[in-house]
């Protein structure tokens, strides 16, 4: 990746944390931790390697990008904003009675959101039917599906990894949110999902272990996943719950879901009093 | 009478007529492919053919992920396993997240048969009713399943199809005509109405040509499609009859009783008896046991219409 391609898409992904902060901070109240922790994911794609158009957000052949981890629905928002699929306005109704921005990602609600989620294993699954329509239709559209670490601990993910590996699906890849926290403690110390590359692996996948917050390594890593034709890719990003936002990291577990003062999101957006 | 056809060659017959003219229908099981006998559709259209083994929540949600692509996923299994076993993915994925995916649960009730208690539904239609706009149907024969079949599949929305696999008693004549909504009036009565779905329909004429012999005309309505429940017809019979026996192969809560229930308390409040199974689990039996067992035979359906007709 040259320079210029970086520094454009690290200020994009600056730009999407402050949407991200502006919306759940003017709400006072989110899931911000792991909402910062796939910002730099969603950067990549919006930004360089989905096929997507925010004037056509229902096209066919689109790629899909699945938010499985549908608590991170506001840095989906934030992305989607950022590219113009709605007025950025919008932001400001972030939970709010009759919002099209829920808490948890609402196909039907919000433009650009490719599959409601929030009852965490489904949006995987859904995933996974997604690329069998891309099959079966001879498109050649790509899905990609965003699952947490903590979410992996529910049977469902593992019914869709096993039938994805198995059916080698190459449209597909799956991204992991490692950022190893979930609401009661660290993944770890309640029931790890580790060795998940190597636990992909046994299921017939491709695994590639990245920095889920370096762009070059997810740029490297989401090209090789198109590149594959006999594997579907799990790409899991190592990452930190609130990167980007030093406030939100030193929460620790608590960053999960906690309360912004108007000071803070203020300073961090650089806005002044509207 | 027995028809010529099971139901589940019914189910792939129409499949297949449909698949034809309909390239976005896909078929997907979970390893029931040679109990619901949709091998010929796999023959046919092998591409349109998923099987994702033994995961019923994942079968689910790929029907969702496909019908966000346009297609008309039927997908099915035994009626526990194809409802209570995955119901938060049908809730979330397939009618919260609006998509056009059709369940097929077989086996209803005591039906199961040999199966027993793991395998008996008498919820399934409940906690599907349940589900805001899933529409809920139990076709009676092969004749109404024939005929409601590309009515399902052209109607945009998640549809529960609850069906026996094997033969059943044929009610109707073959090429009878149905309105997937509505309910039919099989026999005109004045004394009482007897509500039936399901196997319970065949028995609720044996009771109503018992109660014949006595001087006593009992109206006999099929109420196949449990939601959204045909009022208009409900109130009408009743509105003449003034009492109602509801008859169904299903637990007593929430099902065909609770539904005609709700219809006559907003509506046209008459006393109403209930043959159902009385909150209980199911059992390992043949038909002939189970119905006793569980008091679903045509003399309960008669015994309960005396019973309410004493308490008009």
């Amino acid at each position: 990746m040259d320079k210029q391609k970086l520094d454009f898409l690290n200020a994009k992904s600056d730009e999407i944390r402050k949407i991200l902060i502006e919306m759940i901070g003017r709400l006072g109240v989110g899931h911000v931790g792991g909402s910062l922790s796939v910002v730099d994911l969603l950067t990549v794609l919006y930004y360089d390697l989905a096929k997507v158009d925010p004037r056509n957000p229902a096209d066919p052949d689109r790629d899909r990008i699945v938010m499985s981890k549908g608590h991170a629905g506001p840095a989906l928002y934030a992305a989607l904003a950022s590219k113009g699929y709605f007025p950025m306005d919008e932001i400001k109704t972030l939970n709010r009675p009759g919002t099209n921005l829920p808490s948890h990602c609402d196909m039907n609600k919000t433009i650009g959101v490719d599959m409601t989620a929030g009852s965490l294993g489904q949006g995987i699954s859904a995933a996974v039917g997604m690329a069998l329509a891309g099959k079966m239709d001879k498109k050649d559209y790509r899905v990609y599906a965003i699952i947490g670490d903590g979410e992996s601990q529910e049977g469902q993910v593992w019914e869709a990894l096993m039938f994805a590996g198995n059916k080698k699906l190459n449209n597909l890849t799956v991204f992991l949110d490692n950022n190893r926290m979930q609401i009661d403690d660290y993944v770890d110390n309640i029931n790890s999902v580790e060795p998940f590359d190597k636990k992909c692996e046994a299921f017939n996948m491709q695994a590639i272990r990245v920095n889920g917050h370096d762009k070059e390594a997810l740029e490297k890593a989401i090209l090789k996943a198109q590149k594959t034709k006999d594997k579907c890719t799990c790409i899991v990003m190592d990452t930190i719950k609130g990167y980007g936002v030093p406030w939100a990291v030193s929460k620790g577990v608590g960053s999960h879901s906690f309360t912004i003062s108007e000071k803070e999101w203020r300073e961090f957006c650089n806005k002044e009093a509207d | 009478m027995q028809d010529l056809k099971e139901l589940r060659e019914i189910y792939c017959d129409s499949l297949l007529q449909m698949a034809e003219t309909n390239k976005n229908i896909v078929v997907v099981e979970a390893d029931l492919t040679n109990c619901i006998k949709t091998g010929r559709f796999k023959a046919a259209y092998p591409d349109r053919f998923i099987n994702v083994g033994i995961a019923e929540a994942n079968m689910i949600g790929i029907c969702a992920g496909l019908s966000t692509c346009g297609k008309v996923p039927f997908c099915s299994s035994f009626a526990p396993f194809a409802t209570r076993r995955c119901y938060d993915q049908i809730f979330i994925s397939v009618a919260y997240s609006r998509q056009n995916v059709k369940i097929v649960g077989t086996d209803p009730g005591i039906t199961a048969e040999l199966n027993g208690g793991t395998h008996m539904p008498f919820e399934d239609m409940g906690i599907m009713r349940n589900i805001p706009n899933m529409v809920c149907i139990e076709p009676t024969d092969a004749a109404m399943l024939k005929s409601l079949m590309p009515q399902i599949a052209a109607y945009k929305g998640p549809v529960y199809l609850r069906i026996m696999r094997k033969k059943c008693e044929q009610i109707y004549g073959d090429g009878a005509q149905f309105d997937m909504f509505r309910a039919f009036t099989l026999r005109e009565g004045s004394d009482v109405t007897i509500f039936a779905s399901g196997i319970m329909v065949s028995r609720a004429l044996e009771a109503a040509d018992k109660l014949k012999n006595e001087g006593i005309y009992a109206e006999v309505v099929n109420v196949y499609c449990w939601k959204p429940i045909d009022v208009e017809t409900i109130v009408k019979s009743v509105s003449k009859t003034k009492c109602c026996v509801v008859a169904e192969n299903h637990n007593v809560h929430n099902g065909l009783f609770g539904a005609v229930s709700e219809v006559l308390a907003a509506n046209r409040p008459v006393p109403a008896e209930s043959v159902s199974v009385k909150d209980l689990f199911g059992e390992v039996g043949k038909i002939p046991y189970l119905e006793e067992r569980f008091a679903l035979r045509s003399n309960d359906i008669y015994d309960a219409a005396k019973k309410v007709i004493a308490r008009k």
